[in-house]
């Protein structure tokens, strides 16, 4: 197989304070290969978006990266220094956050916002900059003519577009897409969504796809890793994950959620008080399936009301 | 647009209040007022004088709301009766020679003080824990804590009177004649250094505290962190990206804080005697000079209220939120 | 969440650990003290504070009678026998100073304590009862901030019979629309908290509720701003006996501080006749801001400064314990 996108081996993220360390993220190990969609998923606090951040290296103090390796097509992004991250930011790897409503700088035109990026990046005159953000805009069918708005005067779907755009400005590799769709209604999800796909096939760069909604995480990717306190406990591709999943965690969260298409089906989840601990390494249990083992009865199934 | 036209109906409401203030103060006051301050009088006071005080006061009488309606008429045209301490030079025409002075003292002071002061708060909250943010605010705070006229005294004992590098007193030499020339303007700046200087010194320590905190608090929001994970340069961000929004709420507590730079530059006046209203207010006050007391107290508000105004023209600017509704 | 708020049942049901607000208040506002007094700026404030306050009671047993009578020869520098030296008067200025910080840290005190009172009394009820009184009190909250304080402590002071009386009153009439509008925008926001309307669905009575459920829980924001009340009104009684607007014949710093000036000691170089009064004001005045910025760190850890210099836009520190 080809070098991977992204390789993340072993990642162990920890918060430190005078009293105690707290581990966000757990020798987190997976791949993500070209065109491909790898979605990361788990209930708040799990660690997903710890991971998302520290492939950027945004974390802020007192977070550190205490162990493993992060591989951007096989380039070290954990030995880089402060002037070659900048010029590898947004450039290889772009980032949607979890709040994309807020993620725009609301005194300042939006185009400007692009030509930012844009001119940082890859100099040039400034109506080239503004030419190329005409031109995403489009893509992501918004008036160009928006370019003149600033962020509080567009719609919460809207603006979610423009920063989807904004991070396609530069052709990345590998797009880190953090709950995208979180903050926004139904019928605009699957619209935010619909357009994912259709930039992807046509830029055709790698997915990251961070979200605790399972419905929509199976709609969207190929390959599922299911988180819990920090470690990754399922590590499959998303059919054999919807049908076959082996993690009790993994089964809570399938069932959970209802499916996005196809008849009404009875809910469950984790029974109250369920708690996993000491989550032992992958192993390997099928075709590219991979499962953290379970000692029997940590699980008392079905008593959900 | 709205939101300017409703700041300006705010503005023009509180200076009615102040107005009516003005009106109601020495009617509401037990006893006649003007016996009062006669008797508190050291020296003799002329009769057109008292006669101009009773207008004033309204001693003579007569129906309340005819009065209030023509001392309302009379301020709105300038007019707030005649000076008791320089009788009969219209209280108008004495701030008319005196605003100026505290203007430009005070104008001179809010600006060197703002903008030095949301400086070091920058650059103190980009670096955390750095050698500016250690040492600057509890010194500021320290030296913020001196009343403004105090440090004028000492600064005017050290530089004036000490080490004689710094003009005394007054606004211009002696014996220079005002006018527009290189001369007289090197003259005026050389006397407004040390008063400003005190002010400055006094402000600075609320401004860049102020605006530290405030950066801070934006440092943490998401379009910062997007900023950096496009990646920008450090200083675009801090500056475009962090400083162009923490600057909101400076600009807002800039209007609030013209009256405090006021305050502090009528008594940064009295010490260097500084020709301006606060240099005049002394004497106002000693005089027992009630009119000039009110009518200084109405020309410096309406000057704080257009200076409010004009920082909501620039407000506006800044924050594209409010230009509509 | 606004439905349930209503439902006593959902309420009671959906939150049992739930405590009521001034139980909440209880705890955090011991925990602030107790922190408070770990707080280096909070202790060295405070011992200032305590010192200026000793020393304020003690002056009628340090100096006996009246300490504005004339002892020695006018305008001698310190010496042993007068360690701050006398003034053009002949009058100990050690002594001055000590007896003023009685009438300026009295007036400080009680005219920072009652523009709290007002601002509180405002503030809570604006944020409350809210619709047209909290417009009507907002706009003169406003309008009173907007109005430059000096000019109008002025004529205020002018036109009022002379006296302590009159400069406390009118250093509240300056100084409480500051600290209403803080309290109106805390008040509102604890306004919207579930405990409130808990105790509202229980039929307390609004002032029981403002007092006992919203009140104890603005601690901090209600210490900061009586903090700065006083600070600004120490700072302005000083500037207005500065400008002989204060009663003349009581001694404190500013008046002090105004016959220094009026005496000329300024012009004629005698330092140590206008330096220990507005050192004695600065010093206060630090000793509360010091105060003042231990609860702000407390209360919002954001602002307290790191142990190691960090840049803002700093990449996440990767530190490989294993491998090194």
């Amino acid at each position: 197989m080809s070098v991977p996108v992204l390789e993340v081996q072993d990642l162990t993220v920890e918060y430190v304070s005078d009293e105690r360390a707290v581990r966000g993220a757990d020798r987190v190990s997976f791949a993500i290969h070209s065109g491909e969609i790898f979605g990361l998923a788990g209930e708040s606090g799990c660690g997903k978006s710890t991971i998302a951040n520290s492939i950027m290296r945004l974390l802020k103090d007192p977070a550190r990266i205490t162990h493993g390796k992060i591989l951007f097509e096989g380039q070290d992004v954990l030995g880089m220094d402060e002037a070659e991250l900048r010029a590898w930011r947004w450039n290889n790897v772009a980032m949607v956050f979890q709040s994309a409503m807020n993620s725009l700088n609301p005194v300042t035109r939006i185009g400007e916002q692009f030509v930012d990026v844009i001119r940082t990046h890859r100099g040039g005159t400034r109506a080239a900059a503004v030419q190329r953000a005409e031109e995403l805009l489009t893509m992501v069918r918004i008036d160009p003519a928006r370019l003149r708005a600033y962020p509080h005067q567009l719609s919460g779907g809207q603006r979610q577009r423009i920063v989807i755009a904004m991070a396609c400005a530069l052709n990345p590799r590998l797009l880190i897409l953090d709950e995208p769709t979180t903050a926004l209604d139904v019928v605009v999800q699957q619209e935010i969504l619909e357009q994912i796909r259709e930039l992807q096939s046509e830029l055709g760069f790698a997915i990251l796809f961070i979200t605790h909604d399972m419905s929509l995480m199976l709609e969207l990717s190929d390959r599922i890793g299911i988180m819990y306190g920090g470690r990754i406990v399922e590590l499959a591709p998303a059919p054999s994950l919807r049908h076959g999943s082996k993690h009790p965690y993994t089964q809570a969260l399938l069932g959970a959620f209802p499916p996005l298409h196809g008849p009404k089906v009875k809910l469950t989840g984790l029974a109250e008080g369920t708690r996993f601990t000491n989550i032992k390494d992958l192993r390997q249990v099928g075709e590219g399936h991979w499962v953290a083992p379970t000692q029997a009865p940590v699980l008392t199934q079905g008593e959900l009301p | 647009m709205s939101f300017l036209l409703r700041r300006l109906g705010f503005y023009l409401l509180a200076f009615w209040a102040s107005i009516t203030l003005n009106f109601l103060l020495p009617r509401l006051m037990p006893g006649d007022p003007v016996t009062r301050m006669l008797s508190r009088s050291q020296q003799r006071l002329e009769p057109q004088q008292v006669e101009a005080l009773r207008t004033l006061m309204g001693v003579d009488g007569g129906p309340i709301i005819p009065e209030y309606f023509g001392y309302l008429s009379r301020v709105l045209t300038g007019d707030f009766g005649m000076s008791i301490s320089r009788f009969p030079t219209p209280v108008s025409e004495v701030i008319a020679s005196q605003l100026p002075w505290t203007l430009l003292l005070g104008l001179t002071s809010l600006i060197f003080a703002v903008i030095l002061g949301n400086l070091l708060g920058i650059l103190a909250a980009w670096r955390r824990g750095g050698f500016l943010d250690s040492v600057a605010p509890p010194l500021l705070v320290f030296i913020g804590s001196f009343p403004y006229f105090w440090l004028a005294m000492g600064a005017l004992y050290i530089f004036g009177i000490n080490m004689g590098v710094a003009p005394m007193r007054h606004a211009f030499s002696v014996g220079l004649v005002p006018g527009f020339n290189l001369e007289f303007i090197l003259d005026v700046a050389a006397h407004l250094v040390l008063p400003a200087l005190t002010i400055v010194l006094v402000s600075l320590g609320g401004w860049m505290l102020g605006m530290r905190n405030t950066m801070i608090a934006t440092n943490s929001e998401d379009y910062i962190l997007m900023a950096e994970a496009k990646g920008l340069r450090p200083h675009r961000i801090m500056l475009n990206y962090a400083a162009r929004n923490a600057m909101l709420p400076s600009v807002t507590s800039m209007g609030m804080s013209i009256g405090f730079i006021v305050g502090g530059a009528l008594l940064t006046e009295v010490v260097f005697a500084y020709p301006g209203v606060g240099y005049q207010l002394l004497g106002a006050v000693q005089g027992l000079d009630y009119p000039l007391m009110q009518g200084m107290f109405l020309t410096i508000t309406a000057a704080v209220l257009i200076a409010n105004f004009l920082v909501d023209l620039v407000y506006v600017r800044l924050d594209p939120r409010v230009r509509k509704g | 969440m606004t439905q349930n708020a209503t439902d006593p049942q959902t309420l009671a049901a959906s939150q049992p650990a739930e405590e009521s607000g001034s139980a909440r208040a209880r705890v955090s506002a011991t925990r602030l003290l107790r922190t408070l007094l770990r707080n280096g700026k909070a202790v060295a404030g405070l011992s200032i504070l305590l010192a200026f306050i000793i020393l304020a009671l003690l002056a009628p047993a340090l100096f006996p009678g009246d300490p504005s009578r004339i002892t020695s020869a006018g305008a001698s520098a310190p010496s042993m026998e007068h360690w701050l030296g006398t003034t053009s008067k002949g009058q100990d200025v050690l002594g001055l100073t000590l007896w003023g910080a009685r009438s300026s840290l009295f007036v400080g005190f009680a005219a920072g304590i009652l523009s709290t009172i007002v601002g509180v009394l405002v503030g809570l009820s604006g944020a409350y009862f809210g619709r047209g009184l909290d417009e009507v009190l907002s706009l003169v909250t406003n309008v009173f901030l907007l109005v430059p304080g000096l000019p109008l402590l002025v004529i205020l002071a002018a036109f009022m019979p002379p006296g302590l009386g009159t400069v406390i009153v009118v250093l509240m009439i300056t100084g409480w629309a500051g600290s209403a509008r803080v309290m109106r925008s805390q008040a509102m926001s604890i306004r919207g908290k579930d405990y409130v309307a808990a105790a509202l669905v229980s039929g307390e009575r609004p002032l029981r509720i403002m007092v006992r459920e919203m009140l104890p829980n603005m601690a901090s924001v209600v210490m900061t701003t009586l903090l700065g009340c006083i600070i600004g009104s120490i700072g302005a009684q000083a500037g207005l006996e500065f400008l002989g607007l204060g009663d003349v014949n009581t001694i404190s710093w500013g008046t002090n501080l105004f016959w220094a000036t009026s005496d000329g000691s300024l012009m004629l170089g005698q330092w140590w006749i206008f330096v220990p009064s507005g050192l004695a004001i600065a010093l206060v005045a630090f000793a509360l801001a010091l105060c003042n910025y231990a609860v702000d760190e407390i209360t919002n850890p954001r602002l307290r400064r790191p142990k190691h210099a960090t840049k803002s836009t700093a990449a996440t520190t990767v530190v490989r314990k294993e491998e090194k």
